[in-house]
Order: C-alpha cells, then sequence, then structure tokens
C-alpha cells in the first residue's frame, strides 16, 4: 500500500507545485493591473505598455508585486485554492447560506453545482441506460445471426472513428423544434456515445468462449438458449464491465456537450456562460465537479464489476 | 403506401444479405466487402423513401440526396473547413500530444518511482471529460486553431502515455538478459528491443487517439472560433436551419476519420508484420 501512495502523492504535488509556478507568468498581466489600481508602483506604469512587454521580462522588473498572482479575479489561470474556494462557494455555501439553497428556499439553487451536476447526471445515466441496454441488445443479435454480423458489425467498427459528438447540436435542435426537450435530447446523445462501445465489447465478450468449451456443451447436447445463459453470458462479464466503464465516460461527455447549445442548465452550460463572462474559476470549477463525476460514476461501475466477479468466483 | 415501399426495399436488402451470407462464399472478401453495403444503401434508400413519402420538412432531416448536393455544390466551404479543423487543428495537435507523451513514456519508464506515480494519475485523468478544457484553452491561445490544437494535445496525451508505458515493459527478462549478454546500452537496448516490442501497443493508443483528435478540435471550436471550421459549420449551420450543410460536413468528418484511422493501421500493419495480432 505504502509502495503504491507514496509515489502517487508526490507526483499530485508536484502537479500542484507546477500549477502555483505556473500562474506567475499566466497571471502577470492582471496582477499589475491589480496592484497598480491598489496604489503600488509598476514598471512600465500603464496597461498599454505592458502589453507589449513579454511576460518573463515584466516579472524581473516587478519581482515585488508578484505575491497576488494567486489572488486575482478572473485570473488567466486561478490558482488551486481558488478553485477550492469557489467549489465550495458553489455547492455547500450556496446550498446551505445562499438565499436561493436548498436550506432557505426548498429547492437547488439554480447557481449551485449540485444543481447543474444534477441535471448532468440525470442526462447521463439515462442515456448511458438506453445506450448500453440497446448495446447489449445488438451484441445477442449479431453473435446469433450470422446477416447481422456481417452487415452491422463493419459499421459499428467504423463509426468509432467517427466524431460522433459532432451530431450534438443537430439532434438536439431537431428534437426541439419537434417538440422533444428537457433531458431527453441529451440523453439521447449520451445514448449514442455509450452505444457502439458498448456492442463491440460486448460482441468480444460472447465471442470469447473457445472451441473446447462450446464442443463441450455440444457434447451434452445443450440447446442454443442454453449455451447462450450459461456459457456466452457468464464468460462476457468481464467483457461487459470495461465496455461499461468506457462508455458512462462517453455518456457524461455526450451529456456535458449536448448542454452547450441550449443553455438550460448542467455542466456544459455552466463552461459555456463561464467562458463567455470570463469567471475562469467557474470554469475550474465546473470542470473539476464534471472530473469528480466521472471518477464516481467509474467507481461504482469497478464497485459493481469487483462484486460481481467475486460472487461469480473469477479471479481478479 | 410509402409504408409498403419501405417494407419492400428493406425486405430485398436484407434477404439479399441472408442470402449471401448463409451461401458457400460468405467467408469470401467480396462478400465481407458486399454484405455491409448493402445494408448502407438499403438503409439510404429507406431514409430517403422516408423524407420523399411522408414529406418530412428539409429542417428535421434532409434526403440523402439533398445533402449529396450540398456536399458536392460547396466542396470548397468543405475543404476550407478540413483545413482549419483536421489538417491545423487536429493534426498538429495529435502528433505533438503523441510524440510528447512517447517521450514522457521513456522517461517514466526510466524511473520506476515515477512510473508508479504517473500511471494511475494517467489512467484517470484518461477517463475524465477532458473536452471540459477547451473553454480554458480557447481563452489562453485565442479563437484561431492553435487553441484546438492544444485540446488536441490534451486529449491524446494521456491515453497514448499510458499505451507506450504499458507497452515499453512488454519484454520478457529472456530478452532483455540477451541484450545484456551482447553488452548492450540503455540506448540500443531501446531502440533496437524496447520501442519495437512496444509498437502494438503504441499504435493501440495512436488508434484510440485518432477519434479523440477530431473530436477535441471539433467540440473545441463550439467555445469560439473564426469564421471556419468544421465545428464552426455545424454549430452556425445549425442555428440557421441549413441541416443539409450540417450533415455534408458530418459526412466530411466521418470519412477524415475513418481514412485517418484506417491510414495509421495500414502503417501498423506495416511495422508490426511480426506480431500474433497481424499473422493470417
Amino acid at each position: 500500500m505504502k509502495q503504491r501512495i507514496v509515489p502517487i502523492l508526490t507526483v499530485v504535488c508536484a502537479i500542484f507545485a507546477f500549477w502555483y509556478v505556473a500562474c506567475i507568468p499566466m497571471n502577470v498581466q492582471e496582477t499589475l493591473t491589480a496592484a497598480e489600481r491598489a496604489g503600488a508602483v509598476v514598471t512600465p506604469d500603464n496597461a498599454r505598455d505592458r502589453a507589449e512587454v513579454g511576460r518573463f521580462a515584466l516579472m524581473v522588473q516587478n519581482l515585488d508585486t508578484l505575491g497576488g498572482s494567486w489572488s486575482v479575479d478572473r485570473a488567466r489561470l486561478p490558482a488551486p485554492h481558488q478553485v477550492a474556494v469557489e467549489l465550495w462557494d458553489s455547492t455547500w455555501n450556496e446550498e446551505v447560506h445562499g438565499r436561493r439553497g436548498i436550506v432557505k428556499s426548498g429547492s437547488l439553487s439554480n447557481r449551485s453545482l449540485i444543481y447543474h451536476g444534477g441535471v448532468t447526471l440525470g442526462a447521463t445515466v439515462v442515456g448511458f441506460l438506453i445506450g448500453s441496454g440497446l448495446g447489449v441488445l445488438l451484441a445477442i443479435g449479431i453473435v446469433h445471426s450470422r446477416t447481422m454480423d456481417m452487415s452491422v458489425m463493419p459499421w459499428a467498427i467504423v463509426s468509432q472513428t467517427i466524431p460522433i459528438v459532432a451530431l450534438a447540436p443537430m439532434i438536439i435542435v431537431v428534437l426541439y423544434s419537434i417538440g422533444v426537450q428537457g433531458l431527453i435530447p441529451k440523453a439521447v446523445i449520451s445514448a449514442y456515445l455509450s452505444f457502439f462501445p458498448v456492442v463491440v465489447g460486448m460482441v468480444k465478450g460472447l465471442r470469447s468462449p473457445d472451441a473446447m468449451q462450446t464442443d463441450l456443451l455440444r457434447t451434452y447436447n445443450a440447446s442454443k438458449s442454453d449455451a447462450f445463459w450459461k456459457l456466452r453470458l457468464p464468460s462476457s462479464v468481464p467483457y461487459l464491465f470495461t465496455s461499461l466503464k468506457v462508455g458512462i465516460a462517453a455518456s457524461l461527455v455526450g451529456a456535458i456537450v449536448g448542454e452547450l447549445p441550449v443553455q438550460r442548465g448542467g455542466l456544459g452550460a455552466r463552461m459555456l456562460g463561464g467562458s463567455y463572462y470570463g469567471q475562469t474559476d467557474q470554469i475550474w470549477a465546473a470542470l473539476f465537479f464534471a472530473a469528480a463525476l466521472a471518477a464516481i460514476l467509474v467507481a461504482i461501475i469497478g464497485w459493481i464489476e469487483a462484486r460481481t466477479l467475486k460472487r461469480m468466483g473469477v479471479q481478479q | 403506401m410509402t409504408l409498403i415501399f419501405v417494407l419492400i426495399v428493406w425486405a430485398a436488402g436484407w434477404g439479399l444479405n441472408v442470402m449471401i451470407a448463409r451461401s458457400k462464399g460468405a467467408n469470401t472478401a467480396a462478400a465481407r466487402f458486399a454484405v455491409p453495403v448493402i445494408f448502407g444503401v438499403t438503409v439510404l434508400a429507406i431514409w430517403e423513401i422516408l423524407v420523399r413519402g411522408y414529406d418530412i420538412s428539409a429542417v428535421i432531416l434532409p434526403a440523402p440526396s439533398a445533402i449529396w448536393t450540398t456536399l458536392t455544390s460547396t466542396t470548397d466551404v468543405l475543404w476550407g473547413d478540413f483545413v482549419q479543423t483536421f489538417l491545423k487543428g487536429a493534426l498538429s495537435g495529435y502528433i505533438i500530444g503523441c510524440a510528447s507523451a512517447v517521450i514522457m513514456a521513456v522517461i517514466v519508464d526510466r524511473y520506476d518511482f515515477l512510473r508508479r506515480g504517473l500511471l494511475p494519475v494517467g489512467n484517470f485523468v484518461a477517463a475524465l471529460p477532458i473536452v471540459g478544457t477547451a473553454p480554458i484553452l480557447v481563452m489562453w491561445f485565442g479563437f484561431d486553431w492553435h487553441s484546438k490544437a492544444a485540446v488536441v494535445v490534451v486529449m491524446v496525451f494521456f491515453p497514448m502515455l499510458v499505451n507506450t508505458v504499458a507497452g515499453l515493459r512488454d519484454t520478457s527478462v529472456m530478452q532483455r538478459d540477451l541484450m545484456r549478454t551482447y553488452g548492450a546500452s540503455y540506448m540500443q537496448t531501446l531502440f533496437k528491443l524496447r520501442l519495437p516490442a512496444a509498437l502494438p501497443f503504441m499504435f493501440n493508443g495512436l488508434k484510440i487517439a485518432t477519434t479523440l483528435a477530431l473530436i477535441g478540435a471539433i467540440v473545441a471550436e463550439f467555445f469560439g472560433s473564426p469564421v471556419r471550421g468544421m465545428g464552426f459549420r455545424i454549430s452556425t449551420s445549425v442555428g440557421q436551419l441549413a441541416l443539409d450543410m450540417v450533415w455534408a460536413e458530418i459526412v466530411v468528418a466521418a470519412i477524415a476519420g475513418s481514412l485517418f484511422y484506417g491510414l495509421i493501421a495500414t502503417v501498423e500493419k506495416g511495422l508490426t508484420f511480426w506480431h500474433p495480432s497481424q499473422r493470417k
């Protein structure tokens, strides 16, 4: 355990240290402007002249004022603690102390990441369930019908090399124009993105029993459905879970991208809003929230996988 | 009437495929090529019939023929978008991202401490919705293709890193011992044994990265771009309800993505001909 934790912690600390150092050159213009407004002496003494000077030259000339690099408003690169503060403010503080928070108004605040994360999570989970369910069904069809295998499988493989996300804005607008809006259009995109990884992984899994095993079942005179329930399905489970993990991560990306064209809440809307108004810490906080969401979703599937495989007696 | 027509076309296409799949020649290359093509053509024909038969408005679903007309009549626009998004944004980001990931992987592999620390972090990051960095990178690098290349670099870096590191470890003790008995230096072992042995893994990463590169370049354009580029064209055409243009861009993206993938797969076949997965 110790052997694994120490290197990981070192790498994570190194990333944060690098982030703090990177804040200085990234934010130098904003830092100096803020310092100038506060009355400090800055060389060169107006923003227009400073725009002509390189970042590192500015840093060398104004060593005394650089301490403000980690507390600039609307920084180009907010420092980690600023992102942490924004995350805390827009989750706990907003809900517990805010006027529109759940404590005072009884419903989630539309300015909190919990609300936006919930919007995204709903679309992700619905889409993922639809997409992976259909994917498993299609995989079963492909394994049992040679015609389906030959006609659909090449397209399923080719479709993985296509940037499907490009369809997202169109799906949203088309569904909107025929009266479908809210969660469903985003779920459709999520479903679409998780569909093909699950099909390809599941087909591989259902085909994984080797000739010896299928021959054995044939000597038992097992029917096709027996072979499916007792051999193919159990042996496909590890493959299924691997592709489910890929699928749910893709679903989340789909839901986030699906929120870009229609600004009706969600982490994607939050990111785009932040980029319109230059609220960088809002973008970073939404990004970290999305990352945590992805990690939790993948971890949940990993946990189910471990439980299932343990009960099936598979050694990991 | 339309419905009957659709059923006839479907039955004909599917019946033909069933016949080919059950015939003796089902395993020939020609059959393997013909069946998916017949399936694709059937789907396109049904699409066309449905759109015409039910008079579906072009702002909901344009017919394949309308998309084809747009595709052939606006080639200059499409080519400009392709150059902006694919050649400038995706390709340069792909090359920079993959090259730096390979260099990083060699360094990581050299120091066991780094490998144990960086690999779990890399695996973790590879599963995150990295597209979310697009608004930040667009803010840093401006609206032109540099920001798209930056998004692509971030997207392809970790999958490539994880795969290359896994590949560099894919030599047996016997093979490394043999190199040592030859008195080979670290560099000689690296270039003559371990990098070639890592190639199948590296190509796996490169193939995953082709799709990610296109996705990154297109999605980054949704956050701001000059007035050309595939992502820009898609989002503005959706706004103008010019869906035939959107579909035309998607066709271009699909062809570009498949060709890019195919190119990498061909290079792989040439370079890793010795690997069991490539043997016939």
